[in-house]
């Protein structure tokens, strides 16, 4: 008891500047938030990935699809905060970064020459989008790349968090889930490539959106914000957001209890700013 | 000034209560440090599985004797078989379980960094496909495959329910992991945290580091003028993080004192000509721990003995340091652990701190006269106070660790 109330007790506090998404049925930021308002249906429709305008044309012909939405909306989320990339300190979050390029080695070295790109290989990583990001937007702040299997948008979150607190500067946080083709998309099924992004502050800068408050709970996980997402919210990682997402596109005091590793989840008080 | 350069304000230190290291050196810390001082390499021509390639690597021993207990039986990969040794070594487990009763299961972190997790498994069941391309139903993807596998084995090894996550930014994952700590503990959220990697052998790795010309056909040769590539190896490193106890704490305790982490913005596979983003990690380290270039008394290198890593590195420490302090990289020794490599460099730095030793790098015929540093190639025996181990990967990313003494504090 002892014990919880400790944990109860440790809480930390950033203001969520901007924010990007893209995945199944939505475009950016607006389009989601139109749907979590309810402002419009949520449809299914894949993915769409988006062309960068970003990184030198060599390294943007290089890059998986996967890499591009982790760009874009960390891009969005930036313009969104009124953040210069190149100055954000950054972490992505991802359960499995790059299905692609890991079918496309495992398969390759199933066979008999065992040939491989050597682009493939460095591709492979699970920091190529944090290694790209910082190639296309000059950024040398500290990036890292995390995994936390379908707890990676919470443990994301707190590691941004804690980011901000240690270092007194904004974080980007990224997370973004990528599908992965048959075989291992039988054993690892997802939704669809989704991607969320969120500049945090410990400042409440005039256009902050919401303040956070972050701590460990044994709460259960908040159920999804609309009956229909709840297949998105349980499809990906990064749809663990949801009941985040939604609390800020309403600009609602709520208190959400997001999905992280059991017993724990990552409680989110959440109290807009306007 | 260089690119992102500012006032960093240092963290509180932390303890490295407890340690091991499980790699082609050995088991535990002992089997370490008497490889280190009797300038032995672990690494070998041995075979693996059914790798066709002309390389040396540093092969763990037994490995494939380990038998997980059978609540653990569903984590079974080369990567979780390997942390299962280090956990056995030097009486981890059992001071780790002392740990979990002390602070409470909720309060200890597990921040680990692997690069490939257990792959290896999933480049295997490629072979077992069936006649419509799926995996065999003995393949567990959650357990092994993905990256997260590591931190979830040992957080049901040790019956842990408190945060965890796995960092997998390539050769600098397992010392970015000091990071990770080093914040959420000063944050209160956690008052201990296991750290450190592990990456195990596989095809993914020899076979890419051999298609980008990166491996090299001999053992290793770190900082040397002939110097032609790297030699895999694999570890498991643990450490354990505690706050620092004024009252019950020895001078020879080893510290954690400063992160310092940048990213290159240059390239995804190799550094920054300049090193600029290394000497942004230095610097930032140094900054964190409070002290200057002049309080380092020894520098673990990255030390890849690729020729531009080296090249790289060692400009970006003349830079930082001058040519004076000591340096060696121990990659000759333990060949590149990759995801382990930042924390099996921590636990040798830990090491160096506690013996006052300086391993001497290993299979130099002839230093690089390029490389402006004082690079060690045979072991010394000197007080050391302070250690800055490096640790950078593809993508860009860089990361320096400095360790003290307790007595200097």
């Amino acid at each position: 008891m002892a014990q919880q109330m400790e944990n109860s007790a440790a809480q930390t506090t950033v203001y969520l500047l901007g924010i990007g998404a893209i995945g199944p049925g939505f475009d950016g930021w607006p389009a989601l938030r139109a749907i979590l308002r309810e402002e419009e249906a949520w449809s299914r429709t894949t993915t769409r990935i988006p062309v960068l305008q970003v990184l030198p044309a060599a390294e943007r012909r290089r890059v998986g699809i996967v890499v591009k939405l982790a760009l874009a909306v960390g891009l969005e989320a930036a313009r969104h905060a009124d953040r210069d990339p190149a100055l954000l300190a950054s972490v992505f979050s991802a359960s499995n970064a790059e299905g692609e390029n890991c079918h496309a080695l495992c398969d390759a070295l199933a066979g008999d020459d065992r040939f491989i790109s050597p682009t493939r290989f460095h591709n492979s990583v699970h920091n190529a989008s944090s290694g790209y990001w910082s190639i296309a937007t000059g950024c040398m702040a500290p990036s890292t790349s995390l995994c936390a299997f379908d707890a990676s948008f919470s443990a994301g979150l707190l590691e941004a968090a804690m980011q901000v607190a240690g270092n007194g500067e904004d974080c980007l946080l990224v997370v973004h889930d990528s599908i992965y083709p048959h075989p291992l998309g039988s054993v690892r099924p997802m939704l669809d490539n989704m991607g969320i992004g969120l500049v945090l502050s410990a400042q409440p800068a005039a256009h902050a959106l919401a303040r956070l408050d972050l701590s460990l709970s044994e709460n259960p996980p908040t159920l999804a914000p609309l009956e229909k997402l709840a297949a998105l919210q349980g499809g990906t990682p990064s749809g663990r957001a949801l009941p985040l997402l939604h609390a800020v596109a309403t600009a609602r005091h709520a208190s959400v209890d997001l999905e992280y590793l059991a017993p724990l989840s990552l409680r989110i008080g959440v109290s807009p700013c306007h | 000034m260089l690119p992102h350069d500012a006032t960093r304000t240092p963290l509180p230190p932390l303890h490295l209560s407890a340690m091991s290291l499980s790699s082609s050196l050995g088991h535990g810390l002992n089997a370490t440090l008497g490889a280190l001082r009797e300038s032995r390499s672990g690494l070998s021509e041995r075979p693996f599985e059914t790798v066709d390639l002309a390389t040396w690597i540093g092969h763990v021993d037994s490995v494939d004797d380990v038998m997980l207990p059978a609540h653990l039986a569903h984590f079974n990969c080369r990567n979780n078989r390997l942390a299962w040794l280090a956990l056995q070594q030097d009486g981890l487990m059992e001071t780790l379980q002392a740990a979990r009763a002390r602070h409470g299961a909720s309060r200890i972190g597990i921040f680990l960094g692997t690069s490939t997790s257990g792959i290896l498994e999933t480049e295997q069941a490629f072979r077992r496909r069936d006649e419509n391309g799926n995996l065999p139903p003995d393949f567990n993807y959650r357990e092994t495959h993905n990256t997260f596998s590591i931190a979830d084995f040992v957080r049901h090894a040790l019956a842990l329910e408190g945060p965890a996550l796995v960092v997998s930014t390539a050769c600098s994952s397992s010392a970015k992991a000091f990071g990770n700590a080093q914040r959420m503990i000063a944050a209160g959220f956690i008052d201990a945290a296991i750290v450190g990697g592990v990456d195990s052998l596989c095809l993914t790795t020899l076979y890419g580091f051999h298609s980008l010309q990166l491996l090299s056909t001999e053992p290793c040769k770190p900082y040397d003028a002939t110097r032609n590539g790297l030699s895999i190896g694999e570890a498991a490193a643990f450490v354990l993080l505690e706050r620092v106890d004024v009252h019950g704490s020895k001078n020879d305790d080893v510290l954690l004192l400063g992160v310092g982490e940048s990213a290159d913005a240059h390239h995804m596979s190799a550094p920054h000509p300049e090193g600029l983003g290394a000497r942004v990690a230095m610097r930032t380290a140094l900054q964190r721990a409070g002290l200057q270039p002049g309080d380092i008394d020894y520098i673990n290198l990255h030390g890849t003995a690729t020729p531009s890593n080296d090249a790289a590195e060692a400009r970006a420490v003349a830079a930082e340091f001058g040519m004076a302090t000591p340096c060696s990289s121990t990659k000759g020794a333990t060949g590149h652990t990759l995801g382990a490599a930042g924390g099996a460099e921590a636990i040798i730095s830990a090491l160096s701190l506690k013996h006052g030793f300086m391993p001497g790098g290993l299979n130099v015929t002839q230093l690089d006269p390029e490389l402006q540093v004082n690079y060690q190639s045979e072991n010394r025996n000197a007080p050391l106070r302070h250690v800055l181990s490096n640790s950078f990967g593809f993508g860009g990313t860089n990361c320096s660790l400095v360790l003290g003494r307790r007595g200097e504090y």
